[in-house]
């Protein structure tokens, strides 16, 4: 009974859509990388300006600085889940797998909430937030490289079993979470939640620094290893055979999910879909399959998702719901969709 | 230069796969791996080239030790190809064999690496279908596809798991034939796993014969294609005919 809503929702909207999504699928596909990442592009461009100069009056020099940096955050979030979710299905060579749903961003959770436990909120509140990061993101790499390396290091494993480990790891962790925060003070508590609710209205300016040149480290890493992860999408023995270190590459590509996945739940919570979503669409944009159209595709259509959606639900809507929500909402249908079209094979 | 293995066994959660296999695999020609399921032929193949790690033992390929040879230097020497070949991506049949040229491009083809590409793809008569995405292609077509990749890689040794597996007998024939013409014209050490021992006898130089994860004989198609060595492998009784000069198994009554 309770699986009825899911089997029969997804049938109406595909029926409804049928007729008129053929060609216009097709012109998509037709269109060149280069068309495509120059309107999203530009599509970005527009989103960005509006959020930093719509009805912009009263006190600028209060409002621009914060508007800018709302913004920033709302971009290097897109990038760092965009980035991490594309890297994530190329090497398990699968298009339903995110860290998000294998719980990395439970995992730094916890980390979080451990730390808060052993220090006391309030330490972890008046400690350098960057120092307090960088402890963060270390202990969270180090446990997700623990964890997840023999998952996926080895041979081919069932797609089902991988997605059941992580559901089940991701709620072990959510429950380790909160049973530590049910026996905090409840004032400390209080502190702590604010720091788990994913919002851009409360994005710590301090924190944008690091979680920038982390982004742009670990980006830079993965553009010189596009074509190597273009050979890693075609699965592990045809990566082995044209001369690819599987291991080593997968274990670098699960670091730097883990880096990028702990700078965006720093920043603003965890965002579970919206890595699957905007990688699905990704999909469907770019025609090719090389890396080095994708990833710009990628982060292009998340940094428009945040972006134009905080501006929709801000100017439209007035602050009536999270975008979080939103995003929540469509990307928790598209993964529904996904699992009952069957690419889960 | 052959490839050489040595004391080599494999074993997955206790149970035994491959048991102490030494052999010599000669320098050109086709060597056709043949025994029941679960003989352990394709664990072979694929702790030779590096598909899984070896248990113990030590395996070289053309001179050069798989465990401490560097993987791109292997892949110019060695292509392999597994029997099931799964694709997320939606690529065309061109952008899978040229990723056959990776180990020596790098992903980024010279003109010589595209020209290897499309004789590889001429070589599998894959001309009219090249631009077609791989998943739109037949089982048959795709195993092609498949193998024009390895094709393109232009190593000296290559290694295929069931390559006539849903080839059809035309397709397997060709297949065959096709192999025969990179040993014969080309000097390329082909090793196989076949099922069909009438494909191993008519096209090999050499088969391998295993049983129960160790290698039980090895010698020419005339040597091996006898009733009692097959009775060995297969515990069937196979009469052997001989027409035109090759050595048929007739097993089908």
């Amino acid at each position: 009974m309770p699986k009825a809503p899911a089997l029969t929702s997804p049938a109406p909207v595909e029926s409804a859509a049928t007729p008129a999504r053929g060609p216009l699928r097709r012109r998509l596909r037709n269109a060149s990388p280069q068309l495509v990442v120059g309107v999203l592009l530009a599509a970005t461009a527009a989103a960005v300006l509006f959020f930093l100069f719509f009805e912009l009056k009263g006190n600028v020099g209060y409002i621009l600085p914060r508007r800018a940096i709302k913004v920033s955050a709302m971009l290097l979030v897109a990038v760092a889940v965009g980035v991490s979710t594309l890297l994530f299905q190329t090497v398990t060579a699968n298009r339903i797998l995110t860290p998000s749903i294998m719980g990395f961003d439970s995992l730094y959770i916890l980390v979080q909430t451990v730390m808060a436990f052993a220090l006391g909120a309030a330490a972890v509140v008046t400690a350098p937030p960057t120092l307090q990061f960088g402890v963060e993101v270390v202990l969270m790499v180090a446990f997700s490289a623990l964890l997840y390396r023999w998952m996926f290091t080895g041979a081919t494993r069932s797609l089902h079993l991988l997605l059941l480990v992580g559901v089940i790891l991701g709620s072990l962790f959510r429950g380790f979470s909160s049973l530590l925060q049910r026996l905090m003070e409840p004032s400390e508590f209080i502190i702590l939640q604010d720091l788990f609710f994913a919002s851009f209205n409360n994005v710590d300016p301090s924190l944008l620094g690091v979680a920038a040149v982390i982004v742009a480290v670990v980006c830079g890493a993965v553009w010189r290893a596009r074509h190597t992860l273009d050979v890693l999408a075609l699965g592990r023995d045809v990566a082995i055979n044209v001369g690819v270190d599987h291991r080593r590459v997968v274990m670098r590509v699960l670091l730097a999910c883990s880096l990028l996945v702990a700078v965006s739940t720093a920043l603003v919570g965890p965002v579970t879909f919206f890595g699957l979503l905007v990688v699905s669409l990704g999909y469907q944009l770019c025609r090719g399959f090389s890396h080095a159209w994708l990833l710009p595709i990628v982060v292009l259509i998340g940094a428009i998702a945040l972006v134009g959606g905080q501006l929709v639900l801000e100017k439209v809507f007035g602050f009536g719901t999270a975008l979080s929500v939103v995003i929540e909402f469509t990307g928790g249908i598209l993964f529904l969709y996904l699992l009952l079209k069957g690419s889960l094979k | 230069m052959t490839i050489a293995v040595r004391n080599v066994s494999k074993s997955y959660g206790g149970q035994t796969v491959l048991d102490d296999v030494s052999c010599e695999i000669p320098q050109g020609g086709i060597t056709s791996i043949i025994g029941p399921n679960g003989a352990g032929k394709s664990t072979l193949l694929s702790l030779i080239s590096r598909l899984q790690p070896l248990g113990s033992g030590a395996v070289s390929v053309g001179g050069l030790d798989i465990a401490s040879t560097d993987s791109r230097r292997l892949a110019r020497t060695m292509a392999i190809l597994r029997q099931e070949n799964h694709l997320t991506m939606r690529l065309t049949v061109r952008d899978l064999v040229a990723f056959g040229r990776f180990p020596h491009s790098g992903g980024r083809p010279t003109v010589e690496d595209l020209a290897t590409v499309e004789e590889a793809i001429a070589h599998l008569d894959l001309a009219p279908m090249a631009d077609k995405f791989v998943d739109e292609l037949s089982g048959g077509q795709r195993q092609r596809a498949f193998i024009a990749m390895v094709l393109a890689q232009d190593t000296q040794y290559l290694l295929l798991d069931e390559p006539l597996n849903n080839l059809d007998m035309k397709h397997s024939v060709e297949m065959m034939r096709l192999l025969r013409r990179l040993a014969d014209d080309f000097g390329k050490t082909i090793v196989i796993v076949v099922h069909d021992i009438n494909f191993a006898s008519c096209y090999s130089d050499t088969i391998l014969a295993m049983k129960d994860g160790r290698l039980i004989h090895q010698g020419s198609p005339r040597q091996i294609m006898q009733q009692a060595m097959l009775r060995d492998v297969y515990d069937i009784d196979i009469r052997i005919e001989e027409i035109d000069g090759n050595r048929i198994g007739v097993y089908f009554t």
